[in-house]
């Protein structure tokens, strides 16, 4: 067994916050840069050159892409020869997050209570942890911080064995067409297709980790991606919701088995700020 | 071509009426952060017939909750937050006298025809920029609700913020153009 301390989990998961919240990856600045060379728009074009300037500042100054830091969504696959020693793992990753945006001046933006009292917890805890068995000895952390405006916009449904591609496609470009002014365009799109209820959201949420310019090695599902992207492209929505070509830069769909009686679909959306840092201890 | 207007706070009804939705505006002056909470709480405050934090006569509100200021700062990271959860209170808050209210994405038909009705505007700010916006606030201070941390209302000084008309005071509406 490899044992690993959750000191060096807590240090780790402090610095992913900053990196993750200051530095866009580069596969988006290269989706945005490409979106500005040609959108048409010419509310468009400024709204991307702001964006571009922006996480050239962010990166530069080592500041927040955007005040949304988000909600701390973590991916971590534990090796199963790793042993997690000197306390518990969970604790570890809500301490490195509350440390990571106390020092990076990282907005908190968790209440306590979701209905009554909605208090602020100050410290951006707690996280929302993934935890999933891997064979292997390494630790790897994936953070996705994740603002409320895209995440507000997300839907969930679950159709019958009936639905078509068609109303598949359908469904992901009406939610897009409803809100996707809102959720910061140009989007990026996850659409998790079977499952169940709650994992057919989870399978939404990870298709938003892959990077921008991969795709679905199923080529049906590829070609569906493709398909429903220049479907959101033609809605006119556009960057910022101002009108354009840009409405969304990707789509990727992450699919799993499911019941007989069911066609579970979730379409997660992500804003332009899509933010994602991962490390392997 | 879209056409720029420099515009300074606070607002009178005048200014207002060559604005069309689309028109580029650079924005100068005081502005006011307020979020949901604190929407709620100074609901309450004129309900209970007590004073509110500051003038809403000609105010401009900005919905946004900035990040923690690093030292030597004037205010951290600072961009609009989605628009339509303040739409319960916008009319409202219209009626008493503020002209203009800065966020993103659409409002809601009761927004737009308050808008029409008290003549005021709602201007759309670019959303995920926020570390761009934040060079254009020269100056901030907390004036009510510390408790709130970032939805406290906070007073900010402002050199040539960007931000586009999204609704005018004729009922026209940029989500709805394209």
């Amino acid at each position: 067994m490899r044992k690993i301390s959750v000191n060096k989990i807590r240090e780790k998961v402090a610095m992913l916050c900053k990196k993750a919240n200051y530095k866009l990856p580069d596969d988006v600045k290269s989706a945005i840069k490409e979106a500005y060379n040609k959108e048409k728009s010419e509310l468009g074009k400024d709204v991307l050159s702001q964006i571009i300037k922006n996480y050239e500042i962010a990166e530069n100054s080592k500041v927040a892409i955007c005040q949304d830091t988000g909600i701390a969504i973590f991916f971590i696959k534990i090796g199963e020869d790793v042993k997690i020693v000197d306390g518990d793992i969970y604790d570890a990753v809500n301490e490195g997050v509350r440390n990571g945006y106390l020092e990076g001046y990282l907005r908190a933006s968790i209440v306590k209570d979701p209905l009554y009292e909605r208090e602020n917890t100050l410290d951006n805890t707690p996280a929302i942890i993934h935890l999933e068995i891997v064979s292997g000895k390494n630790l790897e952390i994936t953070l996705m911080p994740k603002g409320a405006g895209s995440e507000n916009m997300s839907k969930m449904t679950i159709l019958t064995p009936s639905a078509s591609e068609e109303d598949i496609e359908n469904f992901v470009v009406k939610t897009v067409k409803e809100g996707g002014a809102n959720a910061c365009p140009p989007l990026i799109v996850g659409v998790g297709i079977g499952g169940n209820l709650e994992s057919c959201t989870l399978l939404s949420k990870k298709a938003l980790l892959r990077k921008i310019g991969t795709q679905n090695p199923n080529s049906k599902y590829s070609q569906l991606e493709k398909k429903i992207l220049k479907k959101i492209n033609k809605l006119g929505i556009g960057p910022a919701g101002f009108g354009g070509i840009y409405t969304a830069l990707a789509v990727y769909i992450e699919t799993s088995p499911c019941h007989i009686s069911n066609l579970p679909i979730c379409v997660n959306l992500n804003c332009h700020a899509a933010r994602r840092a991962s490390l392997i201890i | 071509m879209s056409r720029t207007f420099r515009l300074k706070t606070p607002f009178s009804e005048r200014g207002l009426e060559k604005l069309n939705i689309g028109d580029k505006i650079l924005l100068s002056g005081v502005i006011f952060t307020v979020r949901d909470a604190a929407h709620k709480l100074i609901k309450k405050q004129i309900d209970e017939g007590k004073k509110t934090p500051f003038n809403l006569k000609g105010s401009v509100i900005f919905y946004a909750g900035p990040t923690p200021s690093k030292p030597g700062n004037p205010i951290g990271s600072i961009g609009p937050t989605t628009s339509y959860r303040m739409d319960r209170y916008a009319p409202f808050f219209y009626s008493l006298g503020v002209k203009a209210t800065i966020g993103k994405g659409s409002r809601s038909k009761e927004v737009i025809l308050a808008q029409k009705k008290y003549k005021a505007v709602y201007l759309a700010a670019v959303g995920g920029v926020a570390a761009l916006l934040a060079r254009h606030v020269k100056k901030a201070k907390v004036i009510a609700y510390p408790e709130l941390g970032t939805e406290a209302i906070r007073k900010l000084w402002v050199e040539d913020f960007p931000c586009i008309v999204a609704n005018d005071i004729h009922g026209n509406d940029i989500y709805k153009k394209r």
